[in-house]
């Protein structure tokens, strides 16, 4: 329960951190949170030859609103996700789901950045990228790339990041007016790893008609899934219940795909998101303004 | 590199300066290398919560980081609670008076995560005070005289 040795630097600037991922390649390890890192390191499932921790790098640690866009640094705390008032108010999925990661005191420490290149299946972090359409810039020592959160995630704990990049700021359109949101999650205490969770966007236009949907889960398989095909069943259409059983039961049925563990079997895994999916669908399409009551 | 780098870190306080190979936890830095053993160590995975500690003020699980990362930081830890062994922090006098311990191995975390609880929520419910403790087990009390001594706490810190 002790880590391996390893050789430890801290640089206090993006550049010098390149230079010491590009000096040292795969031996390296960027350290951001350590929050799922230190854990594997003290198991010994992961052992670097070197650590390179981000932690002292304040330029990667900031929450700005710019105009149609909200950006955040990789290095920002989850903690300061969840209290900042930007967030709260112009990308309110966000900030509803936050408090589900985890504990405050995993939250202190544990960073967006650090979680999203983690890519852990069961994470909330991607789940909520996918669904607010987030886009990721990565940063090498011969540039800078944008990655569209769809493109981000490559399966179980594996991101489109190339060995030498460093992921240094998350990129997330301000929601419209119109647009509901819900997230949820079942779990077997607050802050365990849910069995199943998800996050729910409805936009209605002016004839109160569905514009665009979002349905994305955790723990449903190997990365985030979205649920294509119940968001095109849900768009250009009024979102009565019945339409919503609808969407429930294809995403549900079909279009996730949960492993099951030994706290839920894949079928209940289905049934979870069937239920929750009604719900979310349901809190969404009354906070986007539509009350069919 | 992976020899002994030098580090400087308060705690409760007061400044130490050691020499730490860069693997080493902060959990077992603060019970080896300064014998404060106030701070336990259950699981070493980031999952019971008994090596909890306040890292700048705000609380952290000691086992999750390494020694090093806390160069320049400043630390508070259990036995930085008491003024001194006559008077105990209200929180801990709560948990002392409300039998909000059994074997203890859990108190020291507990405690360490209800301080900036109770410092951000001083008037908890119940539930707010249940879904604070969920990051830390106790696997003797089943809670109840933890929740009471919580209320106590914040009573007496009015």
């Amino acid at each position: 329960m002790k880590p391996a040795p390893f050789e430890y630097h801290a640089p206090d600037s993006i550049d010098k951190a390149l230079d010491l991922l590009h000096e040292h390649g795969s031996e390296a390890k960027l350290l951001a949170g350590g929050q799922s890192l230190v854990p594997a390191m003290n198991f010994r499932v992961v052992q670097p030859g070197l650590l390179i921790d981000l932690n002292p790098i304040g330029e990667l640690s900031f929450i700005r609103e710019e105009g149609p866009v909200i950006r955040i640094g990789s290095m920002t705390r989850e903690r300061h996700l969840e209290f900042d008032a930007s967030i709260e108010k112009r990308i309110p999925l966000l900030h509803e789901a936050v408090p589900f990661i985890a504990h405050p005191q995993i939250r202190n420490r544990g960073t967006i950045g650090g979680s999203l290149v983690n890519a852990d299946p069961a994470a909330e972090l991607p789940v909520l990228m996918l669904a607010l359409n987030a886009r990721l810039r990565a940063r090498s020592a011969s540039g800078d790339r944008w990655i569209h959160a769809r493109d981000f995630f490559a399966g179980m704990f594996t991101t489109a990041l190339e060995p030498d990049e460093i992921l240094v700021e998350i990129e997330l359109p301000i929601s419209s007016a119109h647009t509901g949101w819900a997230f949820m999650e079942v779990a077997p205490r607050a802050g365990d790893y849910a069995l199943m969770g998800v996050a729910a966007l409805v936009t209605l236009n002016k004839q109160k008609k569905c514009q665009g949907a979002k349905l994305v889960y955790l723990n449903a398989g190997d990365g985030p899934v979205e649920a294509k095909g119940a968001e095109k069943l849900l768009e250009g259409e009024t979102l009565n219940d019945k339409l919503i059983d609808s969407a429930a039961e294809l995403a549900s049925g079909t279009e996730i795909n949960p492993f099951g563990n030994i706290h839920a079997s894949s079928d209940f895994q289905r049934h979870l998101a069937r239920v929750l999916t009604r719900q979310a669908l349901k809190q969404a399409r009354q906070r986007a303004g539509m009350d069919l009551q | 590199m992976s020899g002994m780098l030098a580090v400087t870190i308060t705690v409760n306080e007061k400044s130490y300066r050691r020499e730490v190979e860069p693997r080493l936890l902060l959990s077992d830095f603060l019970r080896h290398e300064l014998g404060l053993t106030g701070t336990h160590v259950g699981c070493e995975h980031g999952v019971c919560g008994a090596c909890t500690i306040l890292f700048d003020g705000e609380s952290a699980r000691s086992c999750l980081m390494f020694a090093v990362q806390a160069d320049g930081h400043s630390i508070t830890t259990v036995e930085g609670l008491a003024k001194d062994r006559d008077h105990l922090h209200p929180l801990q006098q709560s948990f002392w008076e409300a039998h909000g311990l059994q074997c203890g191995y859990c108190t020291p975390g507990i405690l360490m995560t209800l301080i900036p609880f109770l410092k951000q929520n001083p008037d908890p419910t119940e539930d707010e005070i249940r879904h604070a403790l969920s990051g830390n087990l106790c696997r003797c009390t089943g809670y109840q005289h933890i929740v009471d001594a919580v209320r106590l706490a914040a009573e007496k810190m009015k």
